[in-house]
């Protein structure tokens, strides 16, 4: 079962990198949300570094949805989607490797950008670690809450409302625990009770998650 | 051989299997024994069920009244349908390659044996995007040489093969019978091989129109 997820992985990676401008369209939209953000509301320090949490927070989520309803959806439209639930593996372990590779593409290189976004939005230096922290932990769960979206959508022409129905009420913990992390560091509290929060929501998507969208793909 | 085809064992086996689809039965008491060495002609007209019953055979499409059996312990089947599953941004090796992947392993010899056997030699590093429709279909039946699979599931392998094509490709599901494999296969096209068994969906049908029209069929 190793190599036959494997097998997914290393695919849809050779796939992102002949087409990178997957892997670049969430982060230039997380960059320019955040960006243009100052330009709406008012480039004040004192105000921006109370908001950055939730902004930061809210484009992520945004950016993850954005890359979500593709998950599954060409490789429904050109058949592989098929080949791969015909392969004597759990469908489980299949979702798990896709949103695996969705969130090294969409996830990571937001967490990797995120000290810089931090400092654009006057976010305290000693809060960065709790944002960075609190990502890590938060768009993995994004990623899998939206694979069952994703998979419900799949075959459904024009999906994306659909999916973004479905999928934001399952979002609102994650977000509102993660945002709330960054704004108790930028204010010097502590942070372990939101970082178990989060973490407990991670290990409950990714017990659950892989299952039900597993099961979705078959329908 | 010492055996007949007769004695062959059995690979394949449907009972009263039925498939109604937008409340409309398509086929309904289905009841099949393949064994190995036949190969299976599924024949029916446009919206028989031919492609559902293959679905439903690989397993794709679920099965609500009737049942399948895999007599042999660990059967393999392979399904290449309409949709050929092939990723248009790699190379027709790559396709390959993870296609196989899947349930098995291959090195890039074997792949580049199979590909000039479905005529494609000098294309492997081709992306498919870049591929004609009938070479993109000898790309994914060139899977066949790759994996030792028990079943081959074929939804119209014939379409945008060129003629030399469909005799290359009737000669491989000749062997692949000959060795004790089996093909179910749906096209529009007769088949002359000794060993074909024609299936012909219209008859299943026929047993439904007893029912009355208006309620409905129930399938129980």
């Amino acid at each position: 079962m190793m190599r036959f997820m494997w097998t997914i992985i290393r695919r849809d990676l050779l796939l992102v990198a002949r087409q990178p401008a997957e892997m670049i369209n969430p982060l230039v939209f997380f960059v320019l949300v955040i960006a243009l953000f100052p330009l709406g509301i008012s480039p004040e320090a004192s105000l921006l570094s109370q908001t950055a949490a939730g902004v930061i927070w809210v484009a992520a989520m945004l950016a993850t949805l954005l890359s979500l309803e593709l998950l599954f959806k060409l490789d429904h439209d050109d058949g592989s989607l098929e080949q791969l639930l015909l392969a004597p593996y759990p469908s489980w372990s299949l979702v798990l490797a896709k949103v695996f590779v969705h969130w090294l593409v969409s996830g990571l290189p937001l967490i990797l950008i995120s000290p810089l976004i931090a400092t654009m939005l006057f976010l305290p230096s000693h809060a960065v670690p709790a944002l960075m922290l609190s990502l890590l932990i938060g768009t993995p769960t994004l990623s899998l809450l939206g694979a069952i979206g994703a998979a419900l959508v799949t075959g459904v022409r024009g999906g994306g409302m659909l999916l973004t129905l479905l999928i934001l009420p399952l979002y609102v913990p994650v977000i509102i625990f993660g945002a709330s992390s960054v704004a108790a560091a930028a204010q010097g509290m502590a942070i372990g009770g939101y970082m178990a929060l989060l973490a407990a929501m991670f290990v409950f998507a990714l017990m659950i998650t892989p299952w039900a969208a597993g099961a979705a793909l078959k329908l | 051989m010492s055996f007949t085809l007769s004695a062959m064992p059995h690979l394949l086996c449907t009972s009263d299997l039925a498939c109604e689809r937008d409340s409309r039965v398509l086929y309904n008491g289905l009841n099949i024994a393949v064994k190995a060495g036949e190969l299976w002609h599924v024949k029916g007209r446009n919206g028989a069920g031919k492609t559902t019953l293959l679905r439903q055979l690989s397993g794709l499409h679920p099965v609500d009244t009737g049942k399948i059996l895999y007599p042999k312990e660990s059967t393999k089947v392979i399904y290449i349908g309409h949709k050929l599953g092939l990723k248009e941004q790699l190379s027709a090796d790559e396709n390959l390659s993870w296609l196989v992947g899947l349930d098995g392993s291959s090195t890039q010899e074997q792949r580049y044996a199979a590909l000039e056997r479905v005529g494609l030699r000098g294309y492997e590093e081709n992306t498919v995007a870049q591929l004609s429709a009938g070479q993109k279909r000898r790309v994914a039946l060139a899977r066949l040489h790759l994996c030792k699979v028990d079943i081959w599931l074929l939804d119209e392998p014939f379409t945008s093969l060129d003629q030399q094509g469909i005799v290359d490709e009737l000669d491989w599901l000749n062997q692949h019978t000959l060795s004790g494999g089996a093909v179910l296969m749906t096209s529009h096209q007769e088949i002359s091989l000794p060993q074909v068994k024609v299936l012909d969906l219209g008859q299943y049908t026929a047993l439904s129109s007893q029912w009355p029209q208006n309620e409905g069929v129930p399938l129980v």
